[in-house]
């Protein structure tokens, strides 16, 4: 029996679903006998993990801390095994923006875009670089927060005159946003597990134009389908570029790599996520599914890993 | 737990009342009596339309807003929050018509969304809402042959817009209810708790229990935590009514009704609602003083007369669900205006609740946001290389109005786009 922590909650935004996701994950945990003890995540969190001793920490969190690379250096610390992407996959696919530098430079597609600090538009006067940005990348132009997780923060600007509000929006999550250009087509999901690709999934949202926050959490609100009913080598080439991009950022065990389909047949891919959702609604545990993994399965490889990657002793 | 209710969040987002001002040795002998005069009972399953005691509680509440119903025609009910569901499913089948304020209750929201009603909402001002607009649109149904089926209002201190239904409003609105044959549920819990000037009657009272249902809730006189409210209705609806409550809880919780029964015996009730309203309106109006210090001039604000809501609209170019994410990094929250609207409007509007913190924790969570706000209108004016205009200065209405006007229609067709 191996005791396992499950870290949850925290002070994200994405707080409710993590706590979603680590609640399913306890259960599968429990129901393949192992030792569950479930910490969300705040001041204490040192001090509960040094009096547990697990034998492996579950990071199901989401966004900021749990995703980018905090918890992670602080289990490092601890010398207590994690499931999941190390230190550096984390912070380089946290980072919307250092992904997509290092996509461009792997030749890996990725939407053209710009990306800026705040203190850029104060102090430097990038505001006047606005006009030049929205002649390369044509409208509508998506705005964007660089590390934040479940489309939150996300404005799509139609015209010059939706630019500055949506950057205000984009800088409510983070001080870095980056314009993208917006890429009209399929909402496409690969996740890999253990180096693996699984089953593409494609969302289809219901009503709303864009696969919002609310979509993506809300039973029924979104369609899925999986496998994507996708033309003739589509499928393949959307798991290889997922592949790709999740070894170009140095992922481990599981991540999920999101990407476009233009009506050319065209592929980009828009960001890997180092720990994708588990809820009822999350992607992921879909795929798994339509590869003949079930939940609890799922849960027990990821958890494998974890204590396989560990040092011995 | 909400990323909102972490405790180092400074949260003007809850409705919640100052429960720690009730005295617990009042508590602890209530709780005596009841053990010592009435524990089986208290125990017990109780009638589904409430115990006759807790409807003399209730008379004498609505007596002190110079209502008088019959007990027959009451419910009581698990909090006014059921009156809303039970009212709600008795009357509306998928896609039938529920006229709201707009802004309106977000609590309301999620249960009009449950039934699958189509929520159509009128347009408030300072003096609530336009029924000159409402007219228009009954008209305009009319002619679409659609009927709503009822008015939900809450027109005393509105929650979240904080305005008042003015007197020549509410007899029009009982007017337009008599001629058009409409059922309306006045919601009306915060009406006992005013902190200036002199109040208007409930609709109830003008119309006299024939089209106007009425919401009231011990909640904000005395405690939420014991959740009773109550319903009074025409007896065809209070029939349907009491079936609803039946599926959904039987009965409302005997031992709050004895709570509330053996309080009203031992103290008297108004004295410690004189003494909720010494302390809000203080609260109110340090909130209003520090909005006036801390928001930037693109703001403004309702000016409630009573209640626990003000109501903040910022630039068009603000988004407040955006806005709570950096506010969050400040340890302060409110309630996006979006959460008041099904129709996708109130983007730039905030709820702030002053009764749930003290006056020091007003100051300094209204200091943030405003440090906020302030932070985004500046990068916006860096973004677009001029200053926002300031919004107008609002107009004083004759007679001394009681709160700055609600933003305009055409300002808000503008953030609609």
């Amino acid at each position: 029996m191996t005791r396992v922590a499950v870290l949850k909650g925290g002070r994200s935004l994405e707080r409710q679903v993590s706590l979603r996701s680590g609640a399913r994950v306890e259960d599968a945990l429990g129901r393949l006998g192992h030792e569950v003890e479930a910490i969300d995540v705040g001041l204490d969190l040192i001090a509960r993990l040094r009096e547990l001793r697990p034998d492996v920490a579950f990071i199901a969190m989401h966004g900021r801390d749990g995703e980018d690379g905090t918890i992670q250096e602080l289990l490092e610390i601890l010398g207590i095994p994690y499931t999941g992407s190390g230190v550096l996959a984390c912070i380089r696919a946290m980072d919307k923006v250092l992904a997509k530098h290092l996509m461009v430079e792997a030749d890996i597609p990725t939407p053209d875009f710009y990306a800026f600090n705040e203190t850029a538009f104060r102090e430097l006067g990038a505001a006047e670089a606005l006009g030049a940005i929205e002649d390369r990348l044509d409208f509508p132009i998506v705005v964007k927060p660089s590390s934040q997780g479940s489309a939150l923060g996300i404005k799509f600007a139609r015209s010059p005159a939706d630019v500055p509000a949506a950057l205000v929006a984009a800088f409510s999550y983070d001080s870095k946003v980056l314009l993208e250009r917006h890429v009209e087509g399929r909402d496409l999901a690969v996740s890999i597990l253990d180096d693996q690709p699984l089953p593409v999934v494609e969302a289809v949202p219901q009503d709303d134009e864009f696969y919002d926050f609310q979509a993506r959490y809300e039973i029924g609100r979104t369609s899925f389908t999986c496998p994507a009913d996708l033309p003739g080598g589509l499928a393949g080439r959307a798991q290889e570029l997922a592949l790709a991009t999740y070894r170009l950022l140095g992922c481990s065990a599981f991540a999920r790599v999101d990407l476009m389909l233009d009506a050319d047949g065209e592929l980009t891919v828009l960001e890997a996520n180092p720990i994708p959702g588990l809820t009822e609604t999350s992607l992921l545990p879909q795929a798994a599914e339509a590869a003949g993994i079930g939940f609890d399965e799922l849960v027990g490889r990821i958890v494998e890993s974890a204590l396989e990657a560990a040092p011995a002793g | 737990m909400a990323v909102t209710a972490r405790p180092e969040v400074i949260s003007l987002a809850g409705g919640l009342p100052d429960t720690s001002t009730f005295p617990p040795d009042t508590f602890a002998a209530i709780a005596q009596r009841i053990a010592a005069e009435s524990c089986a009972k208290a125990l017990q399953y109780g009638p589904t339309e409430g115990l006759p005691e807790t409807k003399g509680c209730i008379a004498q509440v609505m007596a002190a807003e110079g209502m008088h119903a019959d007990p027959e025609d009451t419910i009581v009910t698990t909090g006014g929050q059921q009156v809303i569901d039970l009212v709600t499913k008795t009357l509306i089948d998928p896609g039938d018509i529920v006229i709201a304020e707009g802004p309106t209750y977000p609590g309301a929201v999620p249960v009009f969304c449950a039934y699958q009603a189509d929520v159509v909402q009128i347009e408030m001002d300072a003096e609530g809402m336009r029924v000159d607009l409402l007219e228009e649109t009954l008209d305009r149904l009319e002619r679409e042959g659609r009927r709503p089926k009822f008015i939900y209002t809450v027109p005393s201190f509105q929650n979240p817009a904080g305005v008042t239904l003015s007197l020549p409003r509410r007899r029009r609105l009982v007017e337009v209810a008599h001629e058009r044959e409409l059922l309306v549920l006045e919601d009306n819990p915060y009406g006992l708790l005013r902190y200036e000037g002199e109040p208007p009657p409930p609709l109830y009272a003008l119309d006299g229990g024939v089209y106007v249902m009425y919401l009231g809730t011990f909640s904000k006189v005395l405690s939420p935590g014991i959740r009773l409210g109550w319903v009074v209705a025409p007896p065809p609806v209070l029939e349907k009514i009491n079936l609803g409550k039946q599926g959904a809880d039987l009965c409302t919780s005997t031992l709050s009704q004895l709570m509330v029964q053996a309080w009203f015996e031992q103290a008297r009730w108004q004295d410690y609602v004189d003494s909720l309203t010494e302390l809000y309106r203080a609260r109110r109006d340090t909130m209003l003083d520090a909005l006036a210090e801390h928001f930037p001039p693109q703001a403004e604000w309702t000016r409630p007369a009573g209640g626990l809501f003000i109501w903040a609209t910022l630039p068009d170019f603000i988004d407040t669900t955006d806005l709570l994410a950096r506010a969050l990094r400040d340890n302060v929250a409110f309630v996006p205006g979006a959460a008041a609207f099904l129709d996708g409007r109130g983007r730039s509007a905030m709820r702030l609740n002053f009764s749930g913190s003290n006056e020091e924790s007003i100051r300094e969570g209204i200091r943030r946001i405003g440090e906020v706000v302030t932070e985004q209108v500046e990068l916006y004016g860096t973004l677009t290389g001029k200053q926002p205009a300031r919004r107008a200065e609002p107009v004083p209405e004759p007679g001394g109005a009681e709160v700055v006007p609600m933003p305009t229609r055409s300002r808000r067709e503008r953030r609609a786009r």
